[in-house]
């Protein structure tokens, strides 16, 4: 159903050529763009695509497209969709420009919190935060009397309450596919507990005691989870959701519209959010800060990036986000914050606040070494200690290869 | 035919096997003693990002490649690095050590072995079961009457030309958690059942999936060489009183040894290959296999690096495992067209 939903929308931002029905100027240079293929992605390129002249390329592998066909000269792509995980090889590479006169020029309309700035250049203009946060079944929690938990402890109890009721198959629902999605599990759960993940060597340190910690309550989260769990990515997630079968999950803002769509979901109105969980008390949430926004090539003609921005601004204007309002948990003015936008917004402004996503070259690596090393220890094949250990030797000869050691 | 007729019908196919198969493979052989890295410097830089109100910024030491002035690429050193990449895939310290305190299971904690266990037991078990019921769908069609036989064979060839990823993902989609197989199976024993939660179940689907889409191949070559069995021989054979078993032994899997041998190389050369599975199974947490290996070290993460030289290790080292593997059956063809046994 999502997928037909996202090829209609490709063909539709493809015929969007001819029609200039909301858009403010006609749009006269050819231009691109690539990026991932979530909802608000595709409210943000059919608004692009009413000022003419242009295509849309919606696509979740974007981030494996998207280091090499910027770095083509001329760049493939005139615009780029990234994530603050996924603008790291572009930023590396120097195939993205920076837009301070573009911005000047512009982007009247944009709040100072949308401007990327790396090194005092805004390099990306955000458009939308994502996160990691609890959502709940509301009736559910209601039934057996259960607060809504705000530490990961709270939430075992819960889980433990539910399962004995028996009201769900699984009492949480977890995004532990092994790869990246694991990995990001570890990612939220680690700081939680006080963890770094590099030394000033660029050595990491994830095998230590919030280490341990990590590992242990990702094992707990298993008593309460499908059997399956090492293969369920977020959309199987959400799904579990919408068919009513799982109570709690810690996961993405981005999916919560979904539980609201009556053509998909069985439990429209019962799913609530919260901030993600803390690991220890008075801690931060144990979940990592994300946002989305734009990017414009370096390989590219001044007069294609003008255009290319214009047309970006167009589409990040203040008339798509009241009419996506619920698409996603929008930075751009005129934003009215719904009931799904709650978990985020609290996520965000908790003290202590949890950290953005460490989006480095290291991390990069560590993620790869934690996403293929987890899964062993999850499986029970091998222990805590000889997991972080495996996950610090794994992300030690990949460091080493790619010149960061 | 004259040689000048030979090389113009062979030059274009040899210069295609040179451009497509030689070079790369020559290009993977060198790069896997090669490690190409980066120049990396580090510097302070101050990073803005947005919370949901304000800004947060941070400032910190970040380890980024240096960008050329003229070229605007990335500077990159390439060393050469002899047997590091392989070393790095083969851990053979950490399995000797395993050896030395005589705790094997852990050798299969190291990817590369526990990629070579999966391959080779999945290459060596599905290949005298695709034979042995590859034998059997010819022999039954062979003695099915003439007016089924078309829709049959018809039946029997569809599994083949399912592209394999749709097929391993047909499978997942049909044995997952709430799969329609899965739910009628549980309504049907009253069990909980999650094939895709333990590695053994994984694995038995794997084989299973691979029987049912190989075994078409091995029933059209075996339908073909049995239409050539000699009648006389066959005939003689049931005068002299051999049963229907001792004919099928003596008469029929003889004639068709060199087919079996043909399908036996394809089916080695394919397996060893086995890749469209462990995606499509999603099995990564518990079954991997070497091309999957090779395609984990290939695949860049978010931040854009991949591991290319362990990448051309792993190739390597799965082109000798192939080639280790076809030694035996190509001994065997070698004398036989040698001897001229036939």
């Amino acid at each position: 159903m999502y997928l037909k939903k996202l090829a209609l929308a490709g063909a539709v931002s493809l015929m969007g050529t001819s029609a200039f029905a909301a858009c403010s100027y006609e749009n006269t240079v050819p231009l691109k763009s690539l990026t991932a293929g979530f909802e608000a992605w595709k409210a943000v390129t059919d608004a692009m695509a009413e000022c003419g002249n242009f295509q849309a390329e919606l696509d979740q592998e974007f981030r494996t497209k998207q280091p090499a066909a910027f770095e083509a000269n001329p760049s493939l792509y005139h615009i780029g969709g990234v994530s603050n995980g996924t603008i790291t090889p572009l930023l590396n590479a120097g195939t993205i420009r920076p837009l301070d006169d573009l911005v000047a020029k512009y982007g009247q309309n944009l709040t100072p919190n949308q401007l990327i700035k790396i090194d005092g250049k805004t390099m990306a203009i955000a458009m939308m935060v994502n996160t990691q946060h609890l959502m709940y079944r509301e009736d559910i929690l209601n039934d057996l009397g259960i607060e809504v938990p705000t530490t990961w402890d709270e939430v075992f109890a819960a889980a433990e309450q539910i399962q004995a009721a028996g009201v769900v198959d699984y009492a949480i629902g977890s995004t532990m596919k092994s790869g990246w999605n694991v990995a990001q599990e570890f990612v939220n759960m680690y700081p939680g507990f006080g963890g770094v993940f590099f030394n000033d060597d660029n050595t990491t340190a994830v095998n230590s005691e919030a280490g341990l910690n990590a590992l242990a309550a990702m094992q707990r989260t298993l008593e309460y989870t499908d059997p399956e769990v090492l293969v369920s990515d977020s959309t199987y997630v959400q799904q579990q959701f919408q068919q009513g079968k799982i109570a709690m999950s810690n996961l993405w803002a981005s999916r919560g519209g979904a539980m609201e769509d009556a053509a998909e979901s069985s439990v429209v109105g019962k799913v609530k959010m919260a901030a993600a969980p803390r690991a220890v008390e008075g801690g931060a949430p144990a979940t990592t800060l994300w946002w989305d926004g734009i990017v414009i090539a370096t390989n590219i003609t001044d007069e294609e990036a003008d255009a290319a921005f214009r047309l970006a601004m167009e589409g990040m204007d203040e008339d798509m986000v009241t009419a996506n309002n619920e698409a996603a948990i929008w930075l751009v003015q005129g934003y009215v914050p719904g009931p799904l936008a709650q978990g985020a917004i609290d996520t965000a402004l908790a003290s202590p606040t949890a950290p953005p996503y460490p989006s480095t070259t290291q991390m990069g690596l560590l993620h790869t070494a934690l996403g293929n090393e987890l899964p062993a220890f999850l499986t029970g094949e091998r222990d805590a200690a000889a997991t972080l250990e495996a996950i610090e030797e794994s992300y030690t000869t990949s460091a080493k290869e790619a010149g960061v050691l | 035919m004259k040689f000048k007729t030979f090389a113009a019908f062979v030059g274009p196919s040899v210069f295609m096997m040179l451009l497509f198969i030689a070079a790369p493979l020559i290009s993977v052989f060198l790069q896997s003693f090669q490690i190409t890295q980066p120049v990396m410097q580090q510097i302070e830089v101050e990073t803005c990002t947005p919370g949901f109100l304000t800004q947060t910024c941070t400032t910190e030491l970040k380890t980024v490649p240096i960008i050329d002035d003229v070229t605007g690429k990335t500077q990159t050193t390439t060393e050469w690095v002899g047997l590091q990449s392989y070393r790095n895939v083969l851990q053979m310290d950490k399995v000797w050590e395993a050896i030395g305190a005589g705790s094997w299971g852990d050798i299969l904690q190291i990817d590369f072995w526990k990629a070579l266990r999966f391959t080779l037991s999945f290459t060596l078990l599905t290949l005298p079961l695709v034979i042995g019921v590859g034998l059997m769908i010819a022999l039954a069609v062979n003695n099915a009457s003439k007016s089924v036989r078309g829709p049959v064979i018809f039946v029997s060839l569809l599994p083949f030309i399912i592209t394999p990823v749709i097929g391993s993902l047909s499978i997942y989609w049909l044995f997952v958690g709430d799969g329609i197989l899965t739910v009628m199976l549980e309504r049907w024993t009253g069990q909980d059942i999650a094939m895709f939660a333990q590695s053994w179940t994984i694995e038995l689907l794997m084989y299973f999936y691979r029987v049912w889409h190989v075994a078409p191949f091995a029933f059209v070559i075996f339908y073909a060489g049995l239409q050539t069995v000699n009648m006389d021989t066959l005939e003689s054979a049931i005068i002299d009183g051999a049963s229907r078993f001792e004919r099928l032994r003596y008469v029929i899997v003889p004639h068709l040894m060199p087919l079996i041998i043909f399908i036996a190389l394809i089916h080695l050369m394919d397996c060893y290959r086995v890749f469209e599975e462990i995606v499509g199974f999603r099995s990564q947490a518990h079954v991997i296999s070497l091309q999957w290996l090779t395609y984990d070290f290939l695949v860049p993460d978010d931040a854009g690096n991949r591991a290319v030289s362990r990448a051309s290790a792993s190739a390597m080292l799965t082109m000798i495992g192939i080639v280790l593997l076809l030694i035996l059956p190509l001994r065997r063809t070698w004398r036989d067209h040698k001897g001229g046994a036939h």
